[in-house]
């Protein structure tokens, strides 16, 4: 019995969140996909049948390859596997191929792959020192990191339902995030420059990294926290998508995610971190137009923003409460609007004229909360750092 | 309760698992002509729909070309529908009991009752089942589960309103009609026949009576419209039992064909007696010894019975034991998450049928480790926790070496899981001898019999030895 208990991980509480999420994961290989996936297939295709030289000129699918080398190295590597699966799919010409197969193996890869995920976050979990509330578990502040971190929603709809695979790199930069709070300099720049390789839109995050190390590392005069970095890094990350050119709405998970980290230390952190997060993920809704996945959608969105805001709450109960009024009302108003645009709207005779205006609204209002959000996180940088001038003065 | 919102957060997990598993395929998807239990919902909501309640019963009219035109209808958008709706009667019906009994349950932490709400609301069968192969069960469920809070609380009116609802709704709830029938005799006993005792017996059959009649009042026209309705409910013509099914007769018939050598109404002389047989002694102690917790064990060994030796059983009437069985989570987890493992592979064979096997299996396995997780059921292995104490000293007096009983439990567990994965793995992969093209799925259901024999004696074991000496124990140490 001992032998089993350990086996199936029992007592270790992270264990059974990794697995849930995964399994949960599984539970959404049916799903509707987007034709990202109709892209990664090309890809494994392109790397398998053609040689190197071609791959960047390749062109019979319209889906051509626009991320960097390493990412064409992962899906050759794949690839590889791919071929005991269906060598169908790895014809350059089966445009549109998506046998069960395919399906299967594409879905478990991503489900695979996030195993460097699932690492980073425990790697992230030994660094941050949040407050010690209560004696139980699921107030602990590594409990609560670990559920926003590994049950993301933002995270699960767009990598396990739409398709793509940021799971395995955001672990990366995660991790690299963890090895600079460890004090660990040269793996955290190397894990970034391998992200790079990887996916080049972490470029909006390289000014922090670079400022960051310039000054921990290179010339160590007046060396800025771990903590100084991780906002700088969420201010980029935020103020590109806000002013950058050509962006996706999925880029705002680069904003959402490292800033979980910070939402478990400060409550003020938290605040702003809910509003992002929450109008951040609603934001992702129209990714998923689908009926049956409608209510998929609701119900991972109602559990992760339940969850986050519940858990934060009870975690700074101490301090003045996370949301004024009008925050409250602002967040609250997600759900009519919702309603509005998925069950009332259909049915008017709006669809017909204007049916862009449900995309509109929700591009709107999400942009308000998600400008809210960075106006409040730079002012709350910028005055914590004058705070923190006027103390060594 | 504080942290409500960690059981609002249970709750849609719940709701997720159930949704994404409907996204599977269902009973006769794609499967002209007879399709399956899918197309037979359909079916029926297309003739109480179009049919005056006259014509319910009897439908087959060869006239009814225009009704014809809708057999057999598959579409996304209708899909969709037919899973919304059984969604919905879950929403309103099975989960909020599911909720409000966790909630009422009497001496554990918090966070225990919200950790047993999840594992109740994660048991595989019922969600396969319902949203995968396609049925209505948690609606019978939901209301039978009403009924057992109801008269849990004393609230023993409201509890047999329900507990009829259920059965009108679903005639295999008839299975839990026993224990109900006892639990509630024993309390007129026990308040005395002569006084409020008698006033409870006429209230409850005043109930009983009336809610029959207004669900039957439409069918009561004519008498040969009634018995049509009863012949349809009790389909006695169909045999002993159908396909595969986990329970002695099946098993039996590997070894005997006693299908096919006893006439019909000596198979169902003994199948009506060693049923009875059976659960006689639990019933019995519940009506002397009336006690909530005698009331849900008996459920389990009555329903457990009637799976085992009655007439016309099918696999999925195993929901009937894993519902009782749910509720006693929380007082025997080991056992309970043991059962109700076997219950789900059990039905294996009509899993696969439906192509369920990714879902089945992620479901068990998030099941399994939430009761592992919730409950740390390795650690709650001694007799004691077993509740098997009294018995096992009981034993000791005339077999002083009666030591090991946790142990040999612990061993056939073991057994009993390596044998469930082997066999899966093999029905999975291997392809079946073409002389006996049935083997694994009889295997499946003789594996799950004897599992289930095991069972049924644990249970009654419990019952039989609880309480009043169990509670003498308590005093003495």
């Amino acid at each position: 019995m001992a032998a089993l208990t350990i086996a199936t991980g029992t007592g270790n509480w992270f264990s059974a969140l990794a697995l849930g999420v995964t399994l949960l994961k599984c539970l959404l290989i049916p799903t509707y996909h987007s034709t990202d996936f109709e892209v990664h297939r090309n890809w494994l295709a392109i790397t398998h049948s053609l040689p190197i030289s071609q791959w960047y000129y390749e062109a019979t699918s319209e889906w051509t390859l626009d991320y960097p080398p390493f990412f064409a190295w992962f899906e050759y590597i794949l690839s590889h596997v791919a071929k005991y699966f269906d060598q169908e799919m790895l014809n350059v010409h089966n445009l549109n191929y998506s046998s069960s197969r395919t399906l299967l193996f594409q879905r478990f890869s991503v489900i695979f792959m996030d195993v460097l995920f699932v690492y980073a976050v425990r790697e992230c979990c030994k660094c941050i020192d949040g407050k010690k509330v209560g004696k139980e578990l699921t107030e602990k502040p590594k409990f609560i990191l670990s559920v926003l971190l590994l049950w993301n929603f933002g995270l699960l709809i767009v990598d396990h339902i739409h398709f793509q695979y940021n799971g395995f790199l955001f672990g990366l930069m995660l991790l690299s995030i963890a090895r600079l709070f460890q004090k660990r300099h040269m793996e955290g720049a190397f894990l970034f420059a391998v992200l790079l390789h990887f996916k080049h839109i972490y470029l909006y995050v390289a000014p922090a990294y670079g400022v960051y190390l310039l000054r921990s590392y290179c010339f160590t005069a007046n060396k800025p926290g771990p903590r100084g970095f991780l906002r700088c890094l969420t201010l980029c990350a935020l103020s590109s998508f806000m002013f950058g050119w050509h962006v996706h709405e999925k880029a705002i998970l680069l904003a959402i995610l490292p800033m979980s980290l910070l939402s478990v230390g400060k409550a003020g952190d938290a605040s702003i971190f809910l509003i992002l997060t929450t109008t951040g993920h609603y934001s992702l809704f129209p990714l998923l137009f689908t009926a049956p996945e409608l209510p998929i959608k609701i119900l991972l969105m109602l559990l992760f923003t339940i969850y986050s805001i519940s858990s934060l709450k009870t975690l700074f109960r101490k301090e003045k409460p996370l949301f004024n009024w009008m925050e409250t009302f602002y967040l609250l108003g997600l759900g009519p609007l919702e309603v509005c645009c998925e069950f009332v709207f259909p049915f008017t005779s709006w669809k017909v004229k204007y049916p862009f205006i449900p995309l509109l609204l929700t591009s709107v209002y999400c942009a308000v909360g998600i400008t809210y959000a960075w106006f409040k996180l730079y002012v709350s940088v910028l005055i914590d750092s004058a705070i923190g001038k006027t103390k060594k003065q | 309760m504080e942290k409500w919102y960690l059981m609002t957060v249970v709750v849609l997990i719940g709701l997720t698992v159930r949704w994404t598993v409907s996204l599977n395929s269902y009973s006769g998807a794609g499967k002209p002509p007879m399709f399956g239990d899918y197309e037979a919902q359909r079916h029926w909501q297309e003739i109480t729909f179009n049919l005056p309640v006259k014509q319910w019963a009897k439908f087959i009219n060869p006239d009814w070309i225009a009704l014809h035109t809708s057999r057999g209808y598959e579409s996304q958008a209708h899909k969709l529908f037919m899973r919304t709706t059984v969604l919905i009667a879950d929403l309103l019906i099975y989960i909020p009991a599911v909720v409000l009994y966790c909630c009422c349950l009497k001496e554990i932490s918090t966070k225990k009752k919200i950790a047993n709400a999840l594992c109740i609301l994660l048991y595989p069968g019922l969600i396969l089942i319902d949203y995968g192969h396609f049925q209505y069960n948690s609606v019978s469920l939901g209301f039978a589960l009403w009924g057992v809070l109801g008269i849990s609380c004393d609230c023993d009116l409201l509890g047999s309103l329900a507990f009829c609802l259920a059965i009108n709704y679903k005639q295999m709830e008839l299975y839990h009609a026993l224990p109900f029938f006892c639990f509630l005799l024993g309390k007129c006993f026990k308040k005395g026949l002569k006084g409020k005792g008698f006033v409870l017996l006429v209230k409850l059959a005043c109930i009983v009576v009336a809610s029959f009649v207004l669900c039957w009042l439409p069918f009561f026209t004519e008498r040969e419209q009634t018995l049509q309705v009863l012949r349809r409910l009790f389909p006695v013509d169909r045999g002993l039992f159908e396909d595969k099914v986990a329970n002695i007769w099946c098993s039996f018939n590997v070894f005997l064909k006693i299908k096919d050598i006893l006439p019909r109404h000596i198979q169902l002389i003994m199948s009506f007696c060693s049923t009875f047989l059976s659960l006689l002694p639990a019933c019995i102690k519940l009506i002397l010894q009336p006690s909530s917790k005698g009331f849900k064990f008996t459920l389990v060994s009555c329903a457990l019975s009637f799976f085992l030796f009655s007439f016309q059983v099918h696999e999925k009437s195993i929901l009937l034991v894993s519902l009782p069985v749910c509720l006693v989570l929380s007082e025997i987890p080991f056992m309970s998450t043991w059962f109700l493992l076997v219950s789900t592979f059990s039905m294996l064979p009509l899993l696969l049928k439906d192509e369920l096997l990714m879902p089945s299996v992620v479901t068990t396995m998030a099941f399994f480790i939430a009761c592992v997780t919730s409950f740390s059921i390795f650690e709650k292995t001694s007799e004691e926790e077993l509740q098997l104490k009294s018995f096992s000293i009981s034993v000791r007096k005339y077999l002083p070496c009666f030591t090991f009983l946790s142990r040999i439990i612990q061993y056939l567990f073991l057994i009993s899981v390596i044998t469930m994965v082997l066999l899966t793995l093999m029905t999975v992969t291997l392809d079946p001898p073409q002389k006996l093209p049935d083997l694994f799925s009889v295997l499946v259901c003789f594996v799950s019999c004897l599992n289930f024999l095991f069972f049924l004696v644990y249970f009654n074991i419990i019952i039989m030895w609880d309480s009043k000496s169990g509670r003498n124990q308590k005093k003495i140490s």
